[in-house]
């Protein structure tokens, strides 16, 4: 039952097979079996069966609120939930209870979703590993897959077993590793430079970034507002545009978000590619993407092309500037943003109170880790009155070139581009960690996050290779008014 | 920008003085070619002694000093400017903080439309230009009653830019002549207030009140065209009043919804502009105008001792700048020919309609109180600075016989004098206007003297309820009018004082005056003083 997707566990639930609170159990009692993966930072065991239960009086009663009611879903950390910690994997927010719930979160729960617990990311979604969170590291599920085991019973040196597990990529791995795991049928995750599409690519399943502005970000602990969205990971693309069809839609709480009421995500059945124009994007054939996604993705390409879709090589031309770009924009924004965290209002404070700028110090050293800072440091710099014209305007006018490239691209009669989303499969900790956060992000988030930047739609699609990626664009009105929204 | 003035050791020093930087001096476009731009916005001041400030010790150079001046009115809405906590003045602390207000992470701005009209009405009202997109930013500074950590302000592109701002202030011997200046409007921005501090030295602490945190401020920059302290309190008082008359902000300074900064620097005339220090968080414009002129002597003292002005509140200005607020669209406004057809009146702003909306300003209420009694000027001016006062006037004057000019004067000396002796507003007034109509009106008659008149408004003070008729019945305050009963008081007063009728007799003008007085005494003021001076001058003839 627990693997089933979204959509086929929801017939079952009308059907009678299972009763949500049954699925409850039986979800709660697979994470703790899988406690070891650390995809949870909290587990909202009571919270989730009282809902299980309102669930279960709904169907009885043959008044279930949709597709959504009785399904154990699971929300990155960084989103806020009234009354259940939420932590951003730091210290700074370790008992930290919001006293509302992010709009999406209350739009997942007026449904009737079951919250089984907030999953574990970066520190304040900063990384591409779930590495450098306070609760530790995730682990890939797939290292306990008997196909990676019978892998790596190929190599010749015997590694220890514990030891050599593999990373789910981030910022959003607990959520993708608590989809892959079967724990819950859909999870959240935030997407600010890759941070669902990249987790969902290492962990093989669907991640989803939606167009900027149209899912709302109210209750998101934000790590750069022009860029973040809230993601979407689920087992197949039907169950994410089930959960989009909820989540989306304009929201008087977020005034980015876009007026338009939209229309029902409904998916027809793509049989007929014919008309599609696909985009490969040269700049996105970099030497050091890996010969198996390399070759995964001239697979696909050719896939399409077989079946009648016109595949063209398509460029962005400043593609290579957009990582450099956002550093710039991403720190300006964090130093910004992490300004509230001083210990006054809510979160750590320590104990030092000789003076508020001394206590305001010691709070922020003790709260935040290294990357956190390193980027805090590197924003203010970029902030400095002295430095701004030549580090914040310069980075936002690339934006806008990195923009413009998609634009024109779209403009030019592509209906959809194909990219890889990370370099290569997921990789070991042991071998992930050999490099720091910054410079694992900058590698990681090169394919995906030249799309933040334009505010544009991307999906990383569930394959058994896990690594071929495509970006859709879909026919979203406000895309392209969203892209030149900086 | 509402930054705190003060931060941590130079607190309980009104002006700040920082390390010399050509970009802290006054950058006075071209010389003001203003002269009254019409009937909007006049404003009075009843004394314009130009300053110390004029002149060195020595008399040799001449000095002038530059003054531009940084307001913030705190807007006049129910909710704050980018949540929907209400806005009170003294409610319990931390009573009315919403999520967003405490910067709880995750909250998002939510732009609070009363604010935005209140901004376009006001620079309408200050003939400004409306941007029809304007842009919100983020200020950054540390401090704890700003919980963000960044104040949400306009910095690159203000809701309204090139405005001014008539006032006007009496001079000559009289002060009879009134001259109309302008100060030039250089921006009005829309940005949060901070948080209060309150700091507990006894025990070191340092408690937060997050009531007045993100409340709708109105920042409007005055281009440094005034020259003195009374003329910046002037043209103070004229925004004061014109923004009571919007009803956009309460701009009620004790209660800080009216805080201003003052940029002053002196220079000699011809010669570059000096460079400027600031005084911050004036909040009574008596002593905003005091302050600036104190200041301005100072700036002279130290110059002609040889020193040089320091500008000292830029050594405490973070010098972390600007960021664009990625959380907050432009803001777009329309006017009736860019309105997008078919667009929700709710979503949107329409400055034609808010044009539309405008009350009747200041200036224009005094123009037409002159046109309309025939007052003086700077009388129109008096009746418009109280609060409540030119009500009170126009009540008396629909009840009342007497001519307007008498009551102008009864309402701006005898009435005006009683509430400033006492303290009052006039409000708080124990004489209504039906009262003291019907108290002119008995002199109007002349049932009673003005002398008796005055009685029996010092009787209405003190004796709540009784009308002036029975004030007058009482103390017997009606004039003589059996002439034949005064003829024999002004004879026996003649013959009681030979000497003075022999003066009289000499041609002493005085002398007539002297036996007036004496007539008037035994009548108890009772007899009309121009009906003794003609019965007395019939005597003397006789």
């Amino acid at each position: 039952m627990l693997g089933r997707t979204l959509q086929e566990v929801s017939a079952a639930l009308k059907q009678g097979q299972i009763t949500p609170v049954e699925l409850c159990q039986k979800c709660l009692s697979l994470i703790k079996k899988t406690k070891f993966l650390n995809a949870y930072i909290t587990i909202s065991e009571e919270v989730a069966l009282k809902q299980a239960e309102e669930s279960e009086k709904r169907y009885k009663k043959g008044h279930s609120l949709g597709a959504l009611d009785g399904i154990p879903v699971a929300v990155k950390d960084n989103f806020s939930t009234s009354g259940i910690e939420t932590t951003c994997a730091s210290n700074m927010l370790k008992g930290y209870v919001p006293p509302y719930n992010a709009t999406v979160v209350q739009r997942l729960l007026d449904q009737g979703a079951v919250l089984m617990g907030k999953t574990n990311l970066d520190e304040f979604a900063m990384g591409s590993g779930s590495t450098d969170g306070v609760f530790g590291p995730v682990k890939n599920p797939w290292s306990y897959s008997k196909q990676y085991r019978e892998k790596r019973k190929q190599k010749p040196h015997g590694e220890n077993e514990d030891s050599n597990w593999l990373i789910t990529g981030g910022s959003s791995g607990g959520s993708a590793a608590a989809v892959s795991a079967f724990t819950c049928f859909a999870a959240l995750g935030s997407d600010t430079g890759g941070s669902t599409r990249n987790p969902a690519a290492h962990c093989g399943i669907v991640g989803f970034k939606p167009s900027y502005g149209l899912v709302s970000r109210h209750g998101l602990i934000p790590l750069v507002n022009s860029m973040d969205v809230p993601g979407i990971l689920t087992r197949c693309v039907d169950d994410a545009a089930t959960v989009l069809g909820v989540l989306a839609g304009h929201d008087p709480k977020d005034s980015t978000t876009i007026q338009d009421p939209g229309k029902p995500f409904m998916l027809s059945s793509l049989t007929d590619v014919s008309k599609l124009c696909i985009g490969i994007p040269k700049e996105y054939l970099v030497p050091e993407l890996s010969s198996e996604v390399r070759s995964f993705w001239s697979k696909a390409a050719n896939l399409f092309e077989s079946e009648g879709a016109k595949v063209i090589e398509v460029s962005l031309p400043h593609t290579s500037y957009s990582i450099v770009c956002y550093h710039v924009l991403c720190t300006s924004e964090v130093a910004s943003n992490m300004a509230r965290f001083d210990g006054l209002e809510y979160g750590h404070r320590c104990d030092i109170d000789v003076s508020t700028e001394a206590m305001y110090a010691a709070t922020r050293r003790e709260g935040f880790n290294d990357v956190v800072r390193g980027r805090i440091l590197a924003g203010n710099f970029f902030l400095l009155k002295e430095n701004y014209a030549n580090y914040f305007i310069k980075a936002q006018k690339v934006r806008r070139l990195i923009a413009n490239d998609f634009v024109n691209v779209f403009n030019s009669g592509v209906d959809v581009l194909l990219t890889p989303t990370t370099l290569s499969e997921a990789v070991p900790y042991l071998e992930f960690i050999k490099e720091d956060n910054r410079t694992r992000s900058a590698q990681d988030d090169i394919f995906t996050q030249a799309v933040n930047m334009a505010g544009l739609p991307a999906r990383q699609p569930e394959q058994p290779g896990r690594q071929v990626v495509e970006h859709v664009v879909e026919t979203v009105p406000g895309d392209v008014k969203n892209a030149q929204k900086q | 920008m509402a930054a705190p003035m003060l931060r941590g050791r130079c607190l309980g020093r009104c002006w700040a003085l920082a390390c010399i930087d050509s970009g802290s001096r006054h950058g006075r476009g071209a010389a003001t070619g203003f002269t009254s731009s019409g009937k909007r916005g006049q404003s009075f001041v009843a004394q314009q002694p130009l300053l110390t400030a004029q002149k060195s010790r020595k008399g040799e150079h001449k000095w002038a000093a530059v003054v531009g001046l940084e307001i913030h009115a705190q807007i006049a809405s129910n909710s704050k400017l980018f949540s929907g906590s209400q806005v009170h003045f003294a409610a319990p602390p931390n009573s009315l903080v919403s999520f967003f207000d405490a910067s709880l992470p995750g909250t998002l701005p939510v732009l609070n439309r009363r604010c935005v009209e209140a901004a376009v009405m006001t620079g309408l009202a200050l003939n400004c230009h409306i941007n029809k997109k304007s842009l919100f930013d983020r200020k950054h500074y540390f401090y704890a009653d700003l919980p963000a950590g960044y104040q949400i302000t306009q910095q690159r592109l203000p809701i309204a830019v090139n405005g001014s701002l008539a006032y006007s202030v009496c001079v000559g011997k009289k002060w009879r002549q009134v001259i109309t200046k302008t100060v030039r409007i250089k921006q009005i921005q829309l940005e949060q207030d901070s948080g209060k501090s309150l700091h507990d030295e006894l025990r070191s602490q340092t408690l937060i009140d997050l009531n007045r945190a993100g409340v709708g401020l109105l920042e409007v920059v005055l281009e440094p065209d005034m020259s003195c302290g009374e003329e910046a309190a002037t043209a103070v008082r004229e925004l004061q009043l014109i923004l009571q008359a919007l009803g956009t902000s309460q701009a009620n300074m004790a209660e800080g919804q009216l805080r201003v900064d003052a940029n002053i620097s002196v220079h000699h005339p011809g010669e570059p502009l000096g460079v400027r220090t600031e005084v911050k968080n004036l909040n009574s414009a008596r002593f905003l105008a005091r302050a600036i002129d104190y200041e301005i002597q100072r700036q002279i003292n130290e110059l002609e001792n040889g020193c040089e002005i320091l500008n000292e509140t830029r050594s405490f200005d973070y010098k972390l700048g600007f960021m664009p607020e990625p959380n907050l669209p432009p803001l777009l406004l329309y006017d009736t020919a860019s309105l997008p057809a078919g667009a929700d009146p709710q979503q949107v702003i329409n400055i034609d309609r808010i044009r539309e909306q405008l009350p009747e300003l200041p200036s224009e209420t005094r123009e037409k109180l002159i046109q309309q009694y025939g007052i003086l000027p700077e009388h129109s001016f008096a009746l418009l600075n109280e609060v409540g006062l030119l009500e009170f006037f126009q009540n008396v004057i629909k009840e009342t016989r007497a001519e307007p000019k008498k009551v102008t004067s009864w309402v701006l000396n005898i009435f005006l004098g009683f509430l400033k002796q006492r303290n009052l507003a006039v409000n708080e007034s124990p004489v209504t206007p039906s009262v003291l109509a019907e108290l002119l009106n008995l002199l109007d008659r002349k049932v009673i003297s003005s002398a008796a008149a005055k009685q029996v408004f010092e009787e209405l003070w003190r004796s709540k309820g009784k009308t002036p008729s029975q004030i007058v019945s009482e103390r017997k305050l009606e004039l003589m009018q059996d002439e034949e009963a005064l003829e024999r008081v002004c004879h026996a007063v003649m013959e009681g004082h030979p000497q003075v009728v022999m003066d009289m007799k000499r041609g002493n003008p005085r002398a007539i005056n002297k036996l007036i007085g004496l007539v008037r005494k035994v009548t108890h003021n009772r007899a009309d003083p121009t009906v003794i001076k003609e019965i007395l001058e019939k005597q003397l003839s006789s």
